[in-house]
């Protein structure tokens, strides 16, 4: 049987008509190229210069220009900086969204919108307060028509934005020194003109606040200390300067949203950071033809000793499947990081998921498994992306990053990035005159000879001056000594030996991050990006009387005691998957012994939205309360509940 | 044979070394018996010997197909990569960018180029990938049984009962070569024992991508009279257009120019390529035009040109356009993989 519950959006979040203080979220619905961009990064840099733990979230069509596009902010004292499906501030510079974007509001929201719309926006809520603010006048006179600029109208159509930065900081309080601060570093150096534009814009809309809303909102933020120390940046930055750090020498990648940042980031570093006094420098990046060329320079670099790396998402994986089967079985070292988005196909370019996971694990045809580290965080982006150049090359393997679009491309508020403490790990390679050392040792050289035991064998790089380096790699059926056979018992021996090599390198992978909870009955396992959302979820269950124990996997092969220091200390386990399918819960039902998988029940989520903590709390409740456990096993035969329009969806079958 | 004659002296990362012939040769190969591919290896061993190639930090890839086998056949002490069907060219790329000291020699066959891989060969001929690009093409797919490939003849007929007719044109991967911006392109034949030592020492001393087209028949499913890929075809209708002379670098001789009589082009090596013509074409071996329009003429009178069809030697290569630090990178220390800690500090005053 397979239980699976799965969530639909849902209403109702933590703000109410009573309003809150250090726990807003805030929506600006405006149109893609129309310049709001900046205007959104200075309310985020605004609450984080108070010291109001956020994040932000750019919602974004595949499209250039002209299309709908919504920016969220969420800053909480609490430091949930998952997805807010349901915001308490909305903005509407977009008319034709406008409407739909009310829906969303929370019951007791604002909505705050331009004073020119044709049409009703209210779509018959009455518990919404809608501000209307008269934007042409206020951004006119901010920044007066200037005839002797041809650009004018074009900057106009663009400050008009920072104007609703203005309102809505009077609104709910965030501090004018800190949206000037934070014009100034967007538009930093020969942009001061710009600056002070912009300015005069946040300024005009802050007095008109002040004015026209004397008591301002019931959701208010205040200073506070909580982004001491900490960043605000992109999973992708961050990932980007890991491949820095760890020591990457060849990037070669394809553009495909959400991961081109990644490598326009990385290219960018490297010649910062990377780059000789004398101008040359110790790395290279290759825009390939396509992800097929993308991944064969990375294993054919990869081959020849380079740290080699790629970024890509889901159809870049589907091309680069032959050529990842390839080098896991010719044992080839080389990183892969899939910025997931929604697919299958193009599906949703420009949304999120975790649907390639599995395709991760398990990419090419016949027997493979690979290596998958799972960042939640950008700091994780960062340490994974470098640990991964190491562990591809110590276990002359293929080696994924998985993150996604929601971690890769929004901004998180995040711990600073760790130095790598230990240094570059190179495997094992053997130069001419280690090759003559292991000769004498072991009688002599094989690239697939496991003369220690551990799955892992000694390769030579092209160049090696030793009339016994040469080996030629192949895809075929090899020996040790890397000559094509079709034996059966080499072929078998040979998996065996992959087999082992991964065993030896699953004790090198990031553990799982456990927090036990003696008293809980419930488990929760997530990954990746979910887990903002699962933290979150986990104080919502609480006081629901749900607590949890709770596991954050952040590896595959999964740890081979999850099971007993994990899934059997509770009565019932629920695996948090952004895809349809569950496919890490699959994963986990697979690697469980002993009946433990009977334990596991599925949540997903898969409408392209990143998760959110009533996506996870709201269909573990609804199973919870259904289920009257007397601390048996077994779980309920028939569903806990029908299926409903408005509320999460489970089925059993 | 004594012990002196059977060594080859080679220079490797500054020094001189005497390798054992069998340095350059390779396994038995397992192909056809009298199948044009053995005839190309045994000409590639010769040339390397004869340039001195170092087979240490010399590599040999290939694709996938019969031709691809054939690396295993050459090169004993260079290290090898049987790749994916039609990616060599990819893999090369980037095991020149971890190594820009290695000399490249990838093997291909027509299936593997002109069909699957013809989106990477252009590729690595447009960024003048520096490497020895091989072709053996016989106009067919050997290793499943002899289909048509994208070089087949137009209106061939399947070695088989069913006989199935070609319906497409072929390419003309030489054509395709120039059009896409590779700097040493030749077509040669199997069986042209003198030409093709010649244009084989050439290439290995060109720095770009050379471009190699040698019609090497199938003598399992491709070689009948009336196939352009076959033994007596290729001996009957091959057409030099040049006779073709290669003189290594050699400092202490001075080349003796023959003015007017033949045309001279150095390699970035300092060697040498004599072109002495055959035909009455006033072909510009330095021109693209004259190259393509000496082909497309060739095609309209079905002849069956070889010989060197265009060179550039000038033209900047693939890892000259990287600014590559000198040192390979797959052997950079690590303290130039990694900057230091006031390095990221620097990257997180931004965030």
């Amino acid at each position: 049987m397979t239980t699976s519950v799965q969530s639909l959006p849902e209403r109702g979040g933590v703000a109410d008509a009573r309003g809150s203080v250090n726990d807003l979220a805030i929506r600006v619905g405006t149109v893609n190229g129309s310049g709001s961009q900046s205007a959104n990064l200075v309310l985020v840099r605004a609450l984080f210069a108070m010291g109001i733990p956020c994040a932000a979230k750019n919602v974004f069509p595949s499209n250039i220009e002209g299309l709908p596009t919504w920016f969220h902010i969420r800053a909480c004292d609490k430091e949930y900086i998952g997805n807010h499906p349901d915001p308490q501030v909305l903005v509407c510079m977009n008319e034709q969204t406008a409407a739909d974007d009310v829906r969303q509001l929370c019951a007791g929201g604002v909505c705050i919108h331009r004073d020119d719309f044709k049409e009703s926006i209210d779509g018959g809520r009455d518990d919404v307060r809608f501000v209307p603010v008269p934007f042409a006048r206020l951004v006119g006179e901010a920044y007066p028509p200037d005839k002797s600029d041809p650009g004018y109208r074009e900057k106009l159509r663009k400050v008009i934005n920072m104007v609703y930065v203005g309102v809505v900081a009077g609104g709910t309080g965030i501090e004018m020194d800190a949206v000037r601060t934070a014009i100034r570093q967007q538009f930093p150096g020969r942009k001061a003109k710009a600056a002070e534009t912009n300015i005069a814009a946040a300024e005009a809309g802050y007095a008109w606040a002040v004015e026209n809303l004397p008591e301002g909102l019931p959701y208010r933020v205040e200073r506070m200390d909580g982004t001491a120390g900490k960043i605000l940046v992109e999973g992708n930055q961050a990932a980007a300067l890991g491949a820095v750090f760890g020591g990457a020498t060849v990037l070669s990648w394809y553009p495909i949203t959400p991961s081109s940042s990644l490598a326009e980031y990385a290219e960018a570093y490297l010649r910062k950071y990377r780059t000789n006094p004398d101008g040359t420098r110790n790395f290279t990046v290759v825009q390939a033809e396509d992800e097929l060329a993308a991944i064969g320079m990375g294993v054919g670099a990869g081959w020849a000793g380079a740290r080699s790396i790629t970024a890509t998402s889901g159809p870049g994986i589907s091309l680069m499947a032959e050529f990842v089967g390839l080098a896991y079985f010719a044992e080839i070292p080389v990183v892969i990081v899939d910025v997931q988005r929604m697919g299958p196909s193009t599906g949703l370019p420009t949304r999120t998921s975790q649907g390639d996971i599995l395709t991760m694990h398990t990419l090419g045809h016949g027997d493979g498994r690979h290596i998958v580290l799972i960042p939640a965080s950008p700091a994780e982006c960062f340490s994974m992306t470098a640990e991964a150049l190491d562990l591809a090359a110590e276990f002359q393997t293929p080696v994924f990053v998985a993150t996604d679009l929601d971690l890769g491309m929004n901004l998180w508020m995040s711990d600073p990035f760790e130095y790598p403490e230990t240094p570059i790990r190179r495997g094992k390679v053997l130069d001419a005159d280690a090759l003559e050392a292991h000769i004498q040792q072991f009688g002599g050289f094989g690239r697939y000879r496991d003369v220690d035991g551990d799955g892992v064998c000694y390769r030579t790089l092209p160049g090696t001056e030793h009339p016994l380096a040469a080996y030629f790699t192949r895809g075929t059926g090899h020996n040790e000594k890397s000559g094509y056979s079709e034996r059966p018992e080499d072929w078998q021996a040979n998996l065996d030996r992959l087999t082992r090599k991964l065993e030896t390198a699953r004790e090198s992978l990031p553990r799982p991050v456990i927090e036990a909870d003696p008293d809980a009955r419930v488990g929760l396992i997530a990954y990746g990006s979910s887990h903002w959302a699962a933290v979150e979820a986990r104080d919502l269950l609480r006081e629901q009387g749900i607590p949890t124990g709770y596991c954050r996997l952040r590896a595959l092969p999964v740890d081979a005691t999850l099971g007993p220091t994990f899934v059997e200390k509770y009565d019932r386990v629920y695996v948090v998957d952004q895809n349809r399918d569950g496919q890490v819960y699959s994963l986990l039902r697979m690697a469980m012994v002993g009946g433990l998988d009977a334990r596991l029940i599925s949540v997903t989520h898969y409408n392209g939205t990143p998760i959110a903590a009533a996506d996870i709390a709201g269909p573990i409740a609804d199973w919870e309360r259904s289920f009257h456990h007397d601390g048996s096993l077994t779980t309920p035969s028939k569903a806990p509940s029908e299926p409903r329009a408005a509320g999460p969806v489970v089925s059993t079958e | 044979m004594s012990n002196a004659e059977a060594t080859i002296a080679v220079r490797s990362n500054g020094h001189a070394l005497s390798l054992p012939v069998v340095a350059f040769q390779g396994s038995p190969s397992t192909l056809c018996k009298g199948c044009g591919h053995n005839s190309i290896t045994s000409r590639l061993i010769d040339a390397a010997k004869a340039v001195g190639l170092n087979p240490y930090t010399t590599a040999k890839l290939s694709g996938i197909g019969c031709s691809s086998k054939t690396p295993a056949y050459f090169l004993n002490y260079s290290h090898g990569f049987n790749a994916l069907h039609g990616r060599m060219p990819s893999v090369a790329t980037g095991a020149l960018l971890a190594n820009h000291r290695l000399t490249m020699i990838g093997i291909s066959g027509d299936g593997d180029t002109a069909n699957i891989g013809l989106g990477q060969f252009k590729h690595a001929c447009r960024r003048n990938l520096p490497m020895l690009y091989i072709v053996e093409n016989n106009g067919c797919y050997g290793l499943t049984k002899g289909q048509f490939s994208a070089t087949a003849d137009l209106r061939a007929r399947l070695r088989r009962a069913s006989g199935e007719e070609n319906p497409a044109a072929p390419f003309d991967l030489c054509l395709e070569a120039i059009v896409g911006g590779a700097t040493f392109v030749a077509r040669s034949f199997a069986g042209d024992k003198k030409q093709l030592d010649a244009l084989l020492k050439a290439a290995l001393s060109h720095k770009g991508l050379a471009f190699l087209d040698i019609i090497s028949p199938c003598v399992t499913f491709n070689d009948f009279p009336e196939s352009t890929k076959s033994w007596a075809w290729g001996r009957e209708h091959n057409e030099p257009i040049q006779e073709i002379g290669f003189v290594p670098r050699l400092p202490e001789i001075e080349i003796e120019q023959q003015a007017g009589q033949a045309t001279q082009v150095r390699l970035h090596d300092g060697s040498t390529i004599t072109l002495r013509a055959l035909r009455e074409d006033h072909h510009d071996v330095r021109s693209r035009a004259s190259a393509m329009d000496l082909i497309l003429t060739s095609q309209e009178h079905n002849e069956f040109l070889t010989g060197l069809l265009y060179v550039a030697p000038e033209k900047p290569d693939f890892l000259d356009t990287l600014g590559m630090t000198d040192t390979p990178l797959a052997h950079l220390p690590d303290e130039a993989l990694r900057p230091g800690p006031e390095a990221l500090a620097d990257a997180m005053e931004a965030f």
